[in-house]
């Protein structure tokens, strides 16, 4: 299987085969990742990240990522300092970092701005997400988390819960997680519905998902829990946001309904979706699952380098 | 009292079978009357055997069958008929290409198409019969193809 040069865009740029190899590789990364071993294997190279839009775990993550495997990060994490400011296209942007750099990473506020990206660039482009649009590592990193607490992926009942329909990391993970055939309900305010698309994506990969409304019917026979939050930035108007803010609420008292074994996850940043008290429980998994950032970045980094196994 | 009538063409292009109410999108696609100064005849709600359809006529000038297959998108039952001394010498049947450049914008005001970038639309063909078409910067399928005709 080679990676090498291969810009990371959209999970749906991978086969099935193909991200459970990412996966596999991202556990040989553990250790590394901890900072338990030490490796220079990518010490001759330099990421560049640029960051069109706030990120604290992704963009962090990234660069701890290069720097756990020797290598060194240019980049900017507030465009107002770039000359984008002064009006230049992203396509000069990114003809820019390709020179300067060895692979880019790129977030944006608009969608197919990463794909944009790799038709300008020589070097190698992943995504760190797009608008509304794709997050691939931020899938590959939730598909790493469930694998590793659960030890398969196929038949676990997931439930996807919050604003299905603005949230990208949802989209790409309900495409993900029915490749790999596990069951999937959906749960979200009735303006924040999964959009039709992606449900006929399920349904084409052959799983049909469940929709509602109610988190207590379905936290019951849930495995996996998934929390996004309701993204204010994503609203088209105030209004709209402010009639389902605060729809659904996991707490200590919802999750006395839930299987002992159930997993909660949240890509993060929470605001008030998910309350303290869960954190100390054993469902709270968000924590690690942002650790896996690392490893599976680490992976992905590795890869597209030509890297071998470590 | 006077009718006027369209009558058939001597030598030329005839786009038969388009989509009732599309023909005007159809212009727009091929580019019509910018890219021709022949007399160009559009005939729309026309009863056929099949039902209601519009037509367009080119006169005295032969378009290029393949080049037509864009306008599939738009009128995927559309046939051009090529006309030399009001007898058709070649038939074709459009055929939505693979991949749909520059013909239609992508309807997510979001999408970097959209933005001021050196690029073009871009759309990979998912479906052709019935036609459906996703971006291939957001990935987003639009819901009204004809909506977005550039």
């Amino acid at each position: 299987m080679n990676f090498k040069n291969r810009d990371i865009i959209s999970i749906k740029d991978f086969s099935k085969e193909e991200i459970e190899f990412v996966l596999d590789y991202a556990k040989h990364m553990i250790p590394y990742a901890q900072g338990e071993k030490h490796t220079t294997l990518l010490q001759e190279k330099i990421l560049a990240t640029l960051f069109f839009e706030p990120s604290t775990r992704t963009r962090l993550s990234f660069e701890s990522a290069m720097h756990r495997l020797g290598g060194r990060v240019i980049g900017f994490s507030d465009p107002s300092g770039t000359s984008q400011k002064k009006g230049e296209s992203l396509a000069d942007t990114i003809r820019m970092a390709d020179a300067y750099s060895d692979a880019i990473v790129i977030r944006h506020p608009q969608e197919g701005a990463a794909r944009l990206a790799a038709e300008f660039a020589e070097v190698p482009v992943l995504n760190a997400g797009d608008g509304a649009g794709q997050h691939p590592t931020q899938c590959l990193l939730d598909l790493f988390t469930i694998l590793t607490e659960k030890k398969k992926i196929k038949g676990n009942n997931v439930v996807l819960l919050g604003d299905l329909k603005y949230g990208r990391t949802v989209h790409s993970l309900a495409y993900a997680l029915a490749l790999f055939k596990a069951d999937l309900t959906f749960v979200s305010p009735e303006t924040l519905k999964m959009p039709k698309e992606v449900i006929n994506e399920c349904k084409e990969l052959g799983v049909e998902p469940t929709s509602t409304t109610s988190l207590e019917k379905a936290i019951k026979d849930a495995d996996v829990l998934y929390v996004t939050r309701i993204q204010k930035e994503r609203f088209p108007d105030a209004e709209e946001y402010n009639r389902v803010v605060g729809s659904y609420k996991v707490d200590t008292a919802l999750l006395q309904e839930a299987k002992k074994d159930l997993i909660v996850m949240h890509p993060l940043p929470r605001v008030i979706e998910i309350d303290p008290s869960v954190d100390t429980t054993t469902h709270a998994l968000y924590f690690k699952e942002a650790f896996n950032g690392i490893p599976v970045r680490m992976a992905l980094l590795s890869l597209i380098f030509g890297g071998k196994k470590l | 009292m006077k009718e006027l009538k369209i009558t058939p063409i001597k030598d030329g292009t005839v786009i038969d079978h388009i989509t009732p109410g599309r023909a005007l999108k159809v212009l727009r696609v091929l580019k019509i009357p910018e890219s021709t100064s022949s007399v160009v005849s559009v005939l729309m709600n026309v009863s056929g055997k099949k039902g209601k359809k519009d037509i367009v006529k080119v006169e005295n000038r032969e378009l290029d069958p393949k080049e037509l297959d864009k306008i599939a998108l738009i009128a995927p039952k559309a046939t051009i008929n090529i006309i030399r001394d009001y007898e058709v010498v070649k038939k074709h049947i459009v055929e939505i290409p693979d991949e749909v450049v520059g013909i239609t914008r992508c309807s997510n005001p979001t999408c970097i198409s959209n933005a001021r970038e050196p690029v073009e639309s871009r759309f990979h063909v998912i479906s052709k019969d019935p036609p459906r078409i996703r971006c291939y910067y957001c990935e987003r399928e639009p819901e009204d193809i004809a909506e977005g005709i550039i």
